[in-house]
């Protein structure tokens, strides 16, 4: 028999192709997902005379610069945005690679698509030009960032050089308390390990609260792992998985299907098998969760208070929080919850898919907003889902604008900006200064604790909505 | 890429830990060509007022720090996203190793694409350099990557740690493309073996 392994040790073992004398290991690629940030990539295999080597394991699929408005190329109004996307359209039909486009349904954030088509699949390797690929994570498989370099050199050759990371477990027992969401699980994680306590590593979350996740929470999970410096985060594939997997349009079928499933059974880490290092968290302990600075790690419960630097012992840290606080304009001790907000963001890779959208609805229900307010669905599938089940009429009638997908104000590089100064509840993943917009101050939450600060117009501890009823 | 050996150079201390690429290099001029040139966008928004005249205090904007290729960071340097055009930003402006504490993990694997060395060092070494630097202003450091050794301001040399096989290629100026392409016929096989068993990929 051979020795436990981990789910991590059991993929990376299955795609190791060679290995150099410095134990560098060259990984087959079974899906590389390709963005409307590609070009540069794209143009570098053209420069060196080469071809993508695999089409067939290629997807591709604008969302950063496309626009929320409108589902053609004339709606994005900027000409250096429209040519990413314009790009994107000539790279892939030069290189017969199948591109959800913009006039397609299945269009939408790289890592809502991957999932929901059915092309993120357990014991895969996944990559993608994009650091939010851990995403993938949460199918069981492999997935993770890689740069334009990288991206060229899988698209020519199918493969990609890495170092095996180390292995980390982050166990999450216990059952969350109502008005606890998936967001606020990686956002307690990641305040509890630091913005690089995954650095190095490959996270597993594990755990019966892990467990209890619907795939869909575990999509939410997995995008973080990057926050806490992992470049990958996955769960365990079990029957959740198998259930959302089962049906999907490139979900193995028929005989095949079986097959997949014999081996994706066998993947879940073996009992015995080691982690470099362990992480525990009691999942009853987690409340709703704001982050109050510039890194994903200033987060807290949305019950505590701005904390004061000075009870920080470490002089660096202080400073550093310090100057968080300045750019945030916040006071400590101020409670969290009377942080007033200007602006609510509902989307992201993080959280734009139905079920986030459908919590979000529900405490919008019957409640109007207070302050400027924008759903943006994950992809257009997403958002035909929301619009047959009448959760586009629930946002709009509550003041909500209700946008086409894409990756909007999580980055606004398609020009859905956060203004200079002003704060903005969102849902997305990262709250680094001048990420929504120069300026902006981001304050990250859940989608229901979005959709509360919304209709309060300030950060709100959602569960007295919730009681409300 | 250029080969990297050896720089005898001006090193910028910088304090804050945490630089993420959104700060190297604002996601709105993503959209430009490798080759339009990057120097002027590096840390843009804490380097320029709206109006683009610099701003005062800003490192790079602080004589002698301007004429830096070497950059002594803090802990997680250039966390976030994957963005490759933290490295140009920072290669096209003139940097060619940057020191830290511990760096993003993607950002690290980029940097040797492209001619950037980066370099860890313990965390106290990384506090002294700064300190020196930052009392000797337009100090040199020295790099040797063959003897994989950083000389700092006062004398003292360290060894830093550097895959082979990264080393190699950053002294002989190629990327991993071409060491790649010449093991296709591996590369298929595997496939083929591969794709017998897991047909439905
Ligand atoms: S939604 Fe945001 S984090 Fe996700 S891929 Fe788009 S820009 Fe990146």
């Amino acid at each position: 028999m051979n020795a436990p392994a981990t789910l991590f040790d059991k993929i990376w073992s299955a795609h190791g192709i060679l290995s150099r004398p410095d134990g560098a290991t060259l990984l087959h690629i079974d899906r590389h997902l390709v963005h409307d940030g590609a070009s540069n990539a794209f143009r570098t295999l053209k420069e060196k005379g080469l071809t993508v080597r695999r089409p067939d394991r290629t997807f591709a699929t604008p969302d950063h610069y496309v626009s929320t408005l409108g589902r053609t190329l004339s709606s994005i109004n900027d000409p250096n945005r429209r040519g990413m996307v314009e790009d994107l359209e000539t790279h892939t039909r030069e290189s017969k690679v199948k591109m959800f486009g913009l006039s397609d349904k299945r269009q939408g954030i790289v890592h809502v698509v991957g999932p929901e088509q059915g092309l993120s699949q357990p014991g895969m390797i996944i990559v993608c030009g994009d650091s939010h690929t851990a995403t993938h994570g949460a199918m069981g498989a492999l997935a993770f960032g890689v740069g334009a370099s990288e991206v060229s050199h899988v698209l020519a050759t199918q493969t990609l050089w890495q170092r095996k990371p180390k292995n980390m477990r982050v166990t999450v027992d216990g059952t969350l308390a109502p008005g606890v969401v998936a967001k606020d699980v990686i956002l307690a994680i990641i305040a509890k390990i630091s913005a690089m306590g995954g650095t190095g590593h490959v996270i597993e979350y594990a755990g019966s609260a892990i467990r209890g996740l619907s795939v869909e929470g575990r999509l939410t999970v997995c995008n973080m792992s990057i926050e806490a410096g992992a470049r990958a985060g996955m769960v365990a594939p079990d029957d959740t998985t198998f259930e959302y997997l089962h049906g999907k349009p490139y979900a193995p079928k028929g005989a095949d299907w079986d097959k997949a499933l014999a081996l994706w059974s066998t993947l879940p880490t073996d009992d015995g098998a080691t982690f470099d290092r362990e992480v525990h968290l009691d999942a009853a302990e987690i409340a709703p969760m704001v982050t109050w600075g510039t890194s994903p790690e200033a987060a807290a419960p949305i019950t505590d208070r701005v904390p004061d630097p000075k009870d920080t012992a470490d002089a660096f840290r202080r400073d550093t929080m310090e100057r968080a606080l300045a750019y945030m304009d916040l006071k400590p001790g101020m409670p969290l919850s009377e942080i007033a907000v200007d602006r609510v963001f509902i989307g992201s890779c993080t959280n734009s898919r139905i079920e986030d959208l459908r919590a979000a609805a529900k405490v919008v229900k019957g409640r109007h907003t207070t302050i400027p307010a924008m759903v943006v669905p994950g992809s257009g599938l997403v958002k035909a889902q929301a619009e047959a089940e009448g959760l586009d009429a629930i946002f709009k009638t509550a003041g909500f604008e209700w946008r086409e997908a894409g990756c909007s104000m999580c980055v606004g590089m398609n020009g859905d900006l956060v203004a200079p100064g002003e704060r903005c509840a969102s849902t997305s993943n990262r709250n680094f200064v001048g990420r929504q917009g120069k300026g902006a101050r981001t304050h990250l939450v859940s989608p229901t604790m979005a959709a509360a600060a919304a209709v309060t117009g300030k950060l709100t501890d959602v569960r007295q909505l919730m009681a409300k009823g | 890429m250029e080969p990297f050996k050896h720089l005898d150079a001006v090193a910028a201390p910088m304090e804050a830990p945490n630089v993420d690429t959104d700060q190297i290099i604002p996601a709105r001029f993503l959209y430009r060509k490798r080759n339009e040139g990057w120097a002027h966008l590096l840390f843009h928004d804490l380097r320029f007022n709206d109006d683009k005249t610099p701003k005062d205090g800003f490192l790079l904007n602080t004589p002698p720090f301007g004429e830096a290729k070497i950059l002594v960071a803090d802990r997680n340097f250039a966390c976030g996203s994957s963005r490759e055009h933290a490295v140009w930003s920072l290669y096209d402006y003139g940097f060619r190793v940057v020191i830290a504490k511990s760096f993003g993990d993607i950002f690290f694997g980029n940097s040797f694409q492209n001619g950037l060395l980066p370099i860890v060092l313990p965390p106290e070494r990384v506090e002294a350099l700064r300190v020196a630097l930052a009392k000797e202003p337009g100090a040199h450091i020295v790099v040797d990557l063959e003897k994989q050794e950083v000389r700092g301001p006062d004398g003292k040399v360290d060894h830093f740690e550097i895959d082979p096989f990264r080393k190699e290629c950053l002294l002989a100026g190629t990327d991993d493309v071409t060491f790649t392409l010449s093991n296709l016929d591996r590369i298929a096989a595997f496939e083929k073996a591969y794709e017998q068993k897991l047909g439905w990929v």
